[in-house]
């Protein structure tokens, strides 16, 4: 609602101020065309006010008592309009509602895909391949009797007609032929492909080369190549061959001015003082030259300028040059046309010759050089690698040792224990053979027949229960006193009633030696043993470390007297130690004869999840949604496939296009939409149209499009 | 018209000319459904002539037979599931959506939910699939199958069979210790005075027999056979199938029982200086070495369910450990003397042990409660848990096979018996065969349990046929699906849950597991600056005027801590003062 304010108002705004910035100018002499812009009103400077107007309206009778009034309150009302959006704010505004208005149908569908378990691109795909007849021809009848003849006869020849016009087997057969010339395409643009990457790799290898003998070897070739090129052309394009003459005159016109082959330059003139001395300064600044002669020849008229151009040869090439040259090079540079090339080449490549070699020999001692190198750090490796391997050893050795000195420790507690142990055995020696009368203990009751045992049970127990008693005090003496509240005695618990299984036919063969060996060993078995008070003192200690310990913070002496003997007072320990929440109850705590570790096992816990995900609200929720497992190890294949088919499929090859409006809304044009379009695609007229529909001819052009078109939209 | 007159035909005598069909085109078909199609069309046509007869027709049979003349599908949607089988799948409970919940996770429950129900029904689905069903052994009236003799089974069954049953005399080197590799097909035996010996023993086949000239704890298969390993008398060793010898593994030493965990390619060991070591065969490597501080360990097993290493101990504990923790994870008093042998079974659920008190005791080890406890005269020196569950206990020099032993029942009497020659070393079920292998004092003996072995196997996961190729492919599948050591607990299912320790505690945790805190505050460090002003005084001065920046970050926070508290108690206070007013006062602006 604010935009449209704003865009009201602004628009209001247009309308009042018809130029305000154009200055008014003062009217000084006649003239026969009056513009309306220079006429003066009365009492220039005053502006016309809305009460001046408003006087007509009151006495017209056409106008309505409502508008009057509305006017009268419009006059009385004396607030100030607000000022106009500048041009720059009002276009921000419309093209924020705009692609808010753009955005906003698109909605629902991005939901939708988001939502959606797969996509598969490109959106609306036909399938590929030639359809069968009934498919294009969907809805088609025989209808004349023509056809209702043809197809009576096509009946009777057995053809297929309406189903399958091709059989499984020959569309597999098409598909396969166009498989064949798929690949051969492929093929042969791998080849092309493959070509074109060769020949890059040589022309940027090439191009780095920064030789310049190879270069200019390699521009000879060309030019050789280009001439020979040239002579056939003559032949058979003769206007391409005018064209490359044109250019060729353009080159020599060019060289003729700049001069640049002369031996005028920085170059030619340092090689000129080294020629005297040096054979391939020399041969160097005789190249130059020819390609000087070269450039500045004219090819197609052997006339006088030849002449001319030799003369200014001569002229141009100092003495010294040629003299000693004569000997080497008998045949003169200027009468030598093409085959002078050929020389100077020569020499070139024997030159390129040895400093190849000399490369060679240099990466040769760089090679080598490398090696050493290597062989220098590989040496260093290995020195590291031993001392490593030492190492290990080393801790080997250490482990080794230290699990000698647990043994050894391992052994010390061991007969300290056993001693222990042989001293407890005196003291449970008495309970032992009690033990022994003792059937006392839980049983399980799970079926019928159980219950009656229990009641044939039950009378013995009530024989055997004065000595429990006894046993439950004899316990009380070794145990710590916070066992008491055990509902459970352990040693019920381990004395539960065995059943002694008899074999009926089993000789049991049992020798006297075996027999004795038997006893003795379960003597030695029980001898020394208080199996029970050892675990149950076991599981308080483990307690007692499960349980926070108490902080004490006090001081004694501080603020009072201090020594031996003294405690600190009440209220210092009540306010100094720190006792901490007492942790959750023990796993084991109504297990008797089990120790259950309370530790958190980390390892797990950096591979679990530790953040809820987001729609998630609790834990339970979480689990129980990942609690299928998705390998195909616990599924069936088809489940598996389901269950991790992928959120995007796209097709090989297919190019996907982006969403257009049409995939969506199908039959939901609406004229808004249609407005908006016409605003997107900046079609002139048909918005001057639309201005002119509504009468909005006043507003200016400089307002952007955009807003043009969403003024009209709130208009309309 | 043409098509009318055969069915005329086939209707008269001549029916057997007929009988011969011709070879079905792919057309016929459709021109059948083109007829069907087509008569509506020749029946609307027809009915336009004589619409009202028809019509009137057609109302009378439908009052004749009700609704009868449509033909509906006899058995609609898809075949239904027996509820049994659906039981046997469920996986944990359905989570219900809460009332008030978003749309988001109503969707996120209900794709979940209806995930997993597919794969429940399809695996009930697939139940089919397996349809083998274990055998057993059953005596004539007042027979107990005790008493019927091995040969007696051997001369009654099949001949593959019968011959499962044998004696190998080996009475030079030994009480022998033997292992099944995990398809059942080689047996590895190894006698106390050094002889090592495996064997393809369905065929019979000797793969490779040597003597280590040393004395031999304990023998076990690695992941596949083509490995195993041997406890003798100082070290642990690793030799191939062929009797080749891989590793000597120097770190194992005194080894003297070991098991085998498949899934996470662990060899754990328990050595006689009390020590429990773990090897990760794949990589070579040592996990874990935790001093039990509990002496000599030479009764151990495996929990197949959760990998949890059990030991029992002299002082009649058995404990149970974990390679990710230095203490047991539970230790259980099971017996007044020391603890003889140890078995669980299959599903994890039972745990049996036997003790120098004679006694022989199921604990459920989910709740670590015992169930039942029998008194076995000779006491039991060994115990071994079938895939089916079938107990077998060495008493003395008599087998001893129990069955229903898991469970609430007790034990009453023994299902099956074999008398031996010699003291029993080893006892272990054949995977996948009713076959039980002893080893004793005069060799080994194979002795044939129906009702022992799991007759369906998981071809993917064990399959007792596999061919060479299969057996690669098996073994790269199996080091890819690799279970990591530090997901061993009590608990399997513990991965799938979200941790819901705090943050501080899972701070602590990292900081002990990388050894410094990483998100600690760097110290400050100046910078150090030329001209002779990094002297010590200068840094020490530039250390000064931040030395109390985090102390006044800290004071600043808790000041603005106090300051929101008092807030809060204000606002509540007000609160209440506003409470005692009357109720009218929410009206009020």
């Amino acid at each position: 609602m604010q935009n449209e304010n704003l865009v009201q108002i602004s628009f209001f705004n247009q309308l009042m101020l018809v130029h305000p910035r154009k200055k008014q100018n003062e009217r000084s002499e006649a003239s026969v065309q009056v513009s309306e812009y220079f006429v003066n009103a009365e009492g220039t400077g005053d502006k016309v006010n809305l009460s001046d107007l408003l006087g007509t309206v009151e006495k017209t009778s056409g106008a309505s008592n409502k508008t009057k009034k509305q006017l009268r309150n419009l006059q009385s009302s004396k607030e100030t309009l607000e000022l106009p959006l500048n041009k720059q704010q009002t276009e921000k505004v419309s093209a924020e509602f705009s692609v808010q208005l753009l955005v906003s149908c698109w909605k629902n569908i991005i939901l939708q895909n988001q939502k959606a378990e797969q996509m598969v691109f490109p959106l609306n795909q036909e399938s590929s391949g030639p359809k069968r007849v009934e498919q294009v021809v969907a809805g088609w009848k025989v209808q004349t009797p023509l056809e209702q003849e043809i197809f009576r006869l096509l009946h009777g020849s057995r053809q297929p007609v309406n189903d399958p016009v091709l059989t499984p087997v020959e569309e597999q057969s098409l598909k396969a032929m166009s498989l064949e010339e798929a690949k051969i395409r492929r093929a042969e643009l791998q080849k092309a492909r493959a070509l074109q990457s060769y020949y890059e790799a040589k022309a940027k290898r090439e191009k780095k080369i920064k030789s310049k003998k190879y270069h200019k070897v390699q521009n000879k070739a060309k030019r050789k190549d280009f001439l020979k090129q040239f002579d056939e052309m003559v032949k058979t394009n003769p206007e391409g061959a005018l064209e490359e003459l044109k250019k060729m005159e353009l080159s020599r016109m060019e060289e003729r001015m700049s001069l640049k082959h002369q031996n005028s330059g920085k170059w030619a003139k340092s090689k000129a003082i080294m020629a005297k001395y040096d054979d391939s300064a020399r041969k160097a600044m005789q190249e130059q030259l020819q390609m000087n002669k070269d450039l500045t020849q004219k090819m197609v008229v052997p006339s006088d300028d030849e002449h001319e151009s030799i003369e200014e040869g001569l002229e141009t090439v100092p003495d010294f040059v040629n003299d000693p040259e004569t000997v080497i090079d008998p045949v003169n540079p200027w009468m030598r046309g093409q085959l002078t090339h050929e020389e100077p080449e020569v020499s070139c490549v024997t030159a390129e010759e040895v400093q190849t070699a000399e490369e060679e020999n240099e990466e040769e001692e760089i090679i080598g050089e490398f090696e050493r190198k290597r062989k220098l750090r590989q040496v260093v490796e290995e020195d590291v690698v031993e001392v490593s391997d030492k190492e290990e050893e080393e801790d080997e050795e250490e482990d080794v040792s230290e699990f000698n000195t647990l043994f050894r420790l391992m052994r010390s507690e061991k007969t300290r224990e056993g001693s222990n142990q042989t001293r407890g055995g005196l003291n449970t020696a008495g309970e032992e053979d009690e033990e022994g009368l003792l059937s006392e203990g839980q049983i399980r009751v799970r079926s019928i027949e159980d219950l009656e045992v229990l009641d044939e049970v039950v009378e013995p127990r009530a024989i055997e229960e004065p000595s429990a008693p006894q046993t439950a005090a004899a316990e009380a003496t070794s145990e710590p006193p916070h066992k008491k509240k055990r509902e459970i005695n352990l040693k019920e618990v381990l004395t539960k009633e065995a059943k002694a299984v008899r074999l009926p036919f089993l000789p049991t063969v049992v020798d006297e030696e075996e027999r004795d060996e038997q006893i003795s060993i379960i003597k030695e078995a029980f001898a020394g043993d208080d199996v029970i008070s050892d675990f149950i003192k076991d599981k308080s200690r483990q307690e007692a470390a499960g349980r926070p310990a108490v902080v004490d913070l006090t001081l004694p002496g501080w603020g009072e007297w201090g020594g031996v003997g003294l405690k600190p007072p009440r209220w210092k320990r009540k306010r100094f130690r720190i006792k901490t929440a007492p942790p959750p109850p023990r796993q084991d705590q109504k297990l008797p004869d089990v120790i259950i570790s309370e530790k958190r096992t980390a390892s797990v816990a950096s591979h679990q999840v530790s953040q809820l995900p987001f729609p998630f609200q609790n834990t339970a929720q979480f689990e129980s949604s990942i609690r299928t497992p998705i390998g195909s190890t616990w599924n069936t294949q088809t489940v598996v496939k389901n269950m991790t088919k992928p959120k995007v499929v796209t097709k090989l090859g297919a190019i996907i296009e982006p969403m257009v409006k049409e995939d969506f809304i199908k039959s939901k044009t609406t004229s808004k939409l249609w407005l908006l379009e016409i605003g997107h695609k900046k079609k002139k007229k048909k918005l001057f149209m639309f201005l002119v529909l509504w009468g909005c001819m006043l507003v200016p052009v400089r307002f952007a499009y955009n807003s043009v078109f969403v003024l009209i939209f709130f208009y309309y | 018209m043409a098509a009318v007159t055969p069915e005329v035909l086939t209707s008269t005598h001549v029916e057997k000319m007929k009988k011969k069909k011709l070879p079905k085109r792919y057309w016929e078909e459709t021109e059948k459904t083109d007829q069907s199609q087509r008569r509506p069309e020749e029946e609307q046509g027809k009915a336009g002539q004589n619409q009202n007869k028809s019509t009137v027709k057609e109302k009378s049979l439908k009052r004749k037979n009700g609704e009868s003349l449509e033909k509906k599908d006899p058995f609609p949607g898809e075949a239904p599931i027996p509820q049994k089988q659906l039981q046997k799948f469920q996986r944990g409970k359905k989570c219900k959506v809460p009332a008030g919940a978003r749309e988001r996770l109503k969707e996120a429950i209900a794709i979940s939910e209806a995930m997993s129900e597919h794969a429940q029904k399809q695996a009930a689905r697939y139940d089919l699939l397996l349809p083998e069903d274990a055998g057993f052994l059953e005596g004539d009236e007042d027979e107990d199958t005790n008493t019927i003799s091995q040969a007696d089974i051997a001369d009654a069954v099949d001949i593959t069979s019968g011959s499962k049953y044998f004696n190998l005399h080996l009475s030079q080197f030994g009480p022998y210790r033997l292992d099944y590799s995990r398809t059942g097909r080689n047996l590895l035996v190894g006698g106390k005075k050094g002889h090592v010996a495996c064997i393809d023993w369905q065929t019979k086949d000797l793969k490779c027999e040597m003597n280590v000239m040393e004395t031999v704890n304990d023998v076990k298969w690695l992941h596949t056979e083509a490995m195993f390993a041997v406890a003798q008398k100082r070290w642990l060793y690793i030799y191939d199938s062929k009797g080749v010898e891989l590793h000597c593994v120097k770190k194992f030493n005194d080894v003297l029982r070991m098991q085998f965990l498949p899934y996470h390619f662990l060899l754990a060991t328990a050595s006689a200086t009390g020590f429990l070591q773990y090897l990760d065969v794949s990589i070579g490597k040592e996990v874990a070495a935790i001093c039990t501080k509990m002496g000599r360990l030479d009764v151990m097993a495996q929990n197949p369910h959760n990998a949890v290493i059990h030991l029992g101990h002299p002082n009649g504990t058995v404990s149970l450990w974990s390679p990710n923790q230095k203490e047991s994870l539970v230790k259980m008093l099971c017996h007044r003397g020391a603890v003889r042998s140890l078995a669980v079974d299959k599903t994890g659920t039972y745990m049996v042990t036997s003790g120098l008190d004679r006694k022989l005791k199921v604990y459920d080890i989910r709740a670590f409660k015992p169930l039942h406890s029998c008194f076995l005269p000779a006491g039991a020196s060994c115990l071994s848990l079938s895939q089916r569950g079938l107990l077998s206990a060495a008493t003395g020099e008599i087998v001893q096979v129990y069955q229903n032993v898991l469970g609430s029942n007790p034990v009453s009497k023994p299902y099956m018996a074999h008398r031996l020659r010699g003291q029993i070393w080893g006892l272990a079920y054949c995977p996948f065969e009713d076959v039980l292998g002893i080893g004793h004092g005069e060799g080994f003996t194979s002795m044939i349990v129906p009702g022992a072995g799991e007759p369906n196997f998981d071809a993917l996961d064990t399959n007792p046929y596999r061919s060479h190729k299969q057996r690669q492919e098996w073994e790269v599948k199996a080091l890819l699906e690799k279970v990591q050591p530090e997901l061993i607990g009590l608990d399997p299912g513990q991965l799938s849950k979200v941790d819901q320790a705090s943050f501080e505690q899972r701070h602590k945790e990292q900081i002990e597991a990388l050894g410094f805190d990483p998100l600690a505050k760097d110290k400050f460090k100046p910078k150090t600056k030329k001209k002779g002003r990094s002297s010590a005084g200068a840094i020490e001065k530039r250390k000064r005027k931040v030395a109390h920046e985090d102390q006044r970050d800290e004071i600043r926070q808790s000041v603005q801590e106090r300051t929101e508290r008092e807030k809060e108690l204000k606002e509540k206070s007000n609160e209440k003062k506003l409470g005692n007013k009357s109720t009218l006062d929410r009206f009020r602006k």
